[in-house]
């Protein structure tokens, strides 16, 4: 089953490569990964989606929380979660092809952040499975180059994963 | 306010931690290091003569005091010759501190000489790195290593030093931290109340219990309270290979060890329990054979400091994450106030069928009148040390025989790499032992294989004046490969057949040290009494033992606890 584990580490150099090799060492699968820092500038906030049985989630978690580097960790699929992944596509867009991308892209509600003669950048948010579908929408003949963030995510309510 | 250089910090947090003995190897990136060492004298150093070696000797140290040791190693080849030390200490959760030397941090990155990433390359094996960026962290760096390593499930702990950092002119206030304090990192100081009452009644209830005990309990300090705990229970215990010792092997209630060469009656014990009481053991897979097959009617009460060694391979009833220690206690409490008793019929209809279990098979061998077995060797040095001895191994059919045939009773006496399996791991123990513990007879049990690699040490032994007695099972093969090949690949010995071994005795008496052959069996024990008698020499005896024999009990590939070969015929 697929898990966001969302995790608040020390902001110290080697910490993420720490995360890292853990999954490798132990033969966890990374679908995806996202770190950067948080407002108090000694934390990290790293967002890993994987995926696994009951037993390896919780392998992965409380391995997780050996890391020295490891303040705290939250398995945000766990209860009421907001998602989010953010993606930049380069689509072919000549001739009757521009219309009806502007249609798809409006419909996603996207947006198109740059042009030029035939090229449209279009930048997308939403869960992956929603910019999956962009995709199929759009057909893959016309897609020139896709950057995906990977997965952001945060709990619903007034559950907060802080120190 | 005093100023230190950076080097002459490090040598000073080893001083304010309390640290007195220190095993290395120089080398360019740690000489600043060195030269601080040599203007102290305070905290020692041995010097070995590969740096593979100074890891086992501090790790031997720690396993037999139970204290952090210190290793200290120049950059890039003397920094990955420790790997494996401290790959060994982390399978064994040995507490331990590798100061590494660096390159200088103006060069790191570009390849320079001896630059090795050791940080990275480290990072699988220790429980944590930390690397200096400043002088002035390295009193706080070593606290916390020290601390790291030493707390919650110890580890090794590697330090990574940027030459720079310990520049001689560059001083800097020094102020030794009183108290380590991460947020991040909080061992466990008492079990769950809730977790424990549960254990307690489950234990009350249980008609045919067994305690399972591991390595964790002679970490953590608590084989007096597993011992009471044992005793006022009246349950049958056993305990893993890293876990001798930490209940008297010659006490009744004891099964012996368990697992893949365990004894008959405790792996049957456990195969038939229904309450398997762990105790800082990990379910590890020389222990469980398939874990499908594992003891199917048991319900499992897990103690263990670390939760991630709680249902990793075998899932727990109850788990409990605390020190085995306190837990223990809080058990035998609750045990002394408890209104239910256990099941005394019950209990009896298990000894019973124990005591049957035990009279089936035991440890047994089949002797010869005139091959030496190795198993009666290990017996020997057993009756002759009186079961006190330090007795340190390598890996191999002498280090199961050395386990099974060798009685302990006290914690910290059985030495060995049981996680990692390191061959060349039992000659630097045994010096480390020695080092620390001068008046206790030291015994490293090996093969002919094992001992070559490390046997450059016998120069340290000379050196620092190390009389460990080196006994040597020569059967002439890798035997535990051999014995494997025998079963499995119908006997095609694919190298494990050594055709070119040294003259044993003359290669001790190179070194400076003394060399006993026994290769007749009437010779065995007045021999061996004559070199328990040679207090102050290293004595490196070459025991020609019986080429042929197998380590029995052998559990059988992927099947349950009970499926065991008792002998090359006899399979149950």
């Amino acid at each position: 089953m697929r898990r966001i584990i969302s995790v608040l580490l020390e902001n110290e150099p080697g910490a993420l490569s720490r995360v890292v090799g853990l999954f490798s060492q132990r033969n966890y699968n990374i679908e995806t990964l996202t770190v950067a820092p948080t407002e108090d500038e000694t934390l990290s906030r790293l967002t890993v989606t994987t995926s696994g049985s009951d037993k390896v989630i919780e392998q992965i978690t409380k391995q997780l929380n050996k890391l020295i580097e490891v303040v705290k960790l939250v398995d945000l699929t766990e209860g009421a979660h907001i998602e989010r992944e953010l993606m930049l596509v380069k689509l072919k867009a000549t001739g009757s092809q521009r219309a009806e991308i502007k249609r798809t892209v409006d419909i996603f509600r996207g947006q198109i952040v740059d042009v030029t003669s035939s090229v449209y950048t279009v930048q997308l948010s939403g869960n992956s499975e929603k910019l999956d579908g962009f995709i199929q929408a759009i057909g893959t003949s016309g897609v020139l180059e896709v950057v995906r963030s990977g997965v952001s995510g945060i709990a619903r309510g007034e559950k907060v994963l802080s120190l | 306010m005093e100023l230190l250089s950076g080097a002459d910090m490090l040598i000073r947090s080893l001083q304010d931690e309390g640290i007195e003995y220190i095993y290395g190897y120089p080398g360019g990136a740690a000489l600043h290091i060195y030269d601080a060492l040599f203007r102290q004298d305070k905290v020692k150093h041995i010097l070995v003569r590969h740096e593979q070696a100074a890891v086992h000797m501090a790790d031997g140290y720690a396993r037999a005091t139970g204290l952090p040791g210190t290793v200290l190693v120049t950059s890039g080849p003397g920094a990955t010759n420790t790997i494996t030390g401290i790959a060994t200490a982390f399978m064994d959760s040995i507490p331990l501190v590798v100061l590494c030397g660096q390159v200088a941090s103006t060069l790191i990155g570009e390849d320079a000489f001896q630059e090795t990433d050791m940080i990275g390359v480290s990072r699988p094996v220790v429980k944590h790195n930390l690397s200096v960026r400043h002088p002035e962290e390295i009193p706080g760096i070593i606290r916390k290593a020290y601390y790291i390593a030493a707390t919650g499930r110890p580890g090794p702990v590697v330090v990574d030093i940027p030459k720079d950092m310990t520049t001689p002119n560059e001083r800097y206030e020094y102020v030794f931290p009183k108290k380590v304090k991460l947020r991040s990192y909080n061992p466990a100081i008492r079990g769950h109340a809730g977790q424990i009452k549960k254990a307690v009644d489950m234990l009350m209830a249980a008609k045919r219990p067994i305690i399972y005990a591991g390595g964790g309990v002679i970490l953590g300090k608590a084989t007096d309270q597993l011992t009471e705990l044992v005793r006022m229970l009246g349950y049958p215990i056993t305990n893993t290979l890293m876990g001798i010792g930490c209940y008297p092997a010659s006490d009744r209630q004891h099964l012996g060890w368990l697992g893949m060469h365990g004894t008959y009656e405790s792996n049957m014990a456990m195969h038939h329990s229904d309450l398997i009481l762990c105790v800082g053991a990990r379910f590890d897979d020389r222990v469980t054979n398939a874990t499908e097959k594992f003891c199917p009617g048991a319900r499992i009460v897990h103690i263990d400091i670390d939760p991630a060694s709680i249902s990793k391979t075998i899932d727990a009833d109850v788990p409990i994450v605390g020190p085995v220690d306190a837990v223990l206690k809080e058990m035998i409490t609750l045990v002394r106030e408890s209104k239910e008793k256990p099941d005394a019929d019950a209990i009896a209809a298990w000894w019973k069928q124990i005591e049957e279990w035990r009279a089936f098979h035991g440890m047994r061998y089949e002797t010869s009148p005139d091959v030496i077995k190795p198993q009666e060797v290990v017996e020997a040095l057993c009756r002759l040390t009186n079961g006190e001895a330090f007795v340190t191994s390598d890996v191999g059919q002498h280090q199961m025989f050395a386990a099974q045939y060798y009685k302990f009773d006290r914690p910290n006496r059985w030495i060995n790499s049981g996680g990692l399996g390191t061959m060349g791991f039992g000659l630097p123990a045994a010096m480390g032992v020695k080092l620390t513990h001068p008046d206790d007879e030291v015994l490293c049990i090996t093969g002919e294989g094992s001992i070559q690699m490390n046997i450059q040490e016998l120069s340290t032994c000379k050196q620092y004046n190390l009389p460990v007695k080196i006994i040597n099972l020569n059967n002439q093969a890798l035997g535990m490969v051999k014995q494997w090949q025998d079963m499995n690949y119908e006997s095609r010995h694919a190298e494990s057949y050594m055709g070119s071994l040294p003259d044993f005795i003359k290669l001790a008496e190179a070194y400076g040290h003394v060399g006993v052959r026994i290769d007749r069996k009437e010779d065995l024990e007045p021999k061996l009494k004559e070199v328990l008698a040679m207090k102050d020499d290293l004595v490196f005896v070459d025991i020609y033992v019986d080429r042929f024999e197998h380590v029995y009990p052998m559990q059988v590939a992927r099947g349950s606890m009970k499926d065991m070969w008792l002998s090359k015929t006899e399979r149950v």
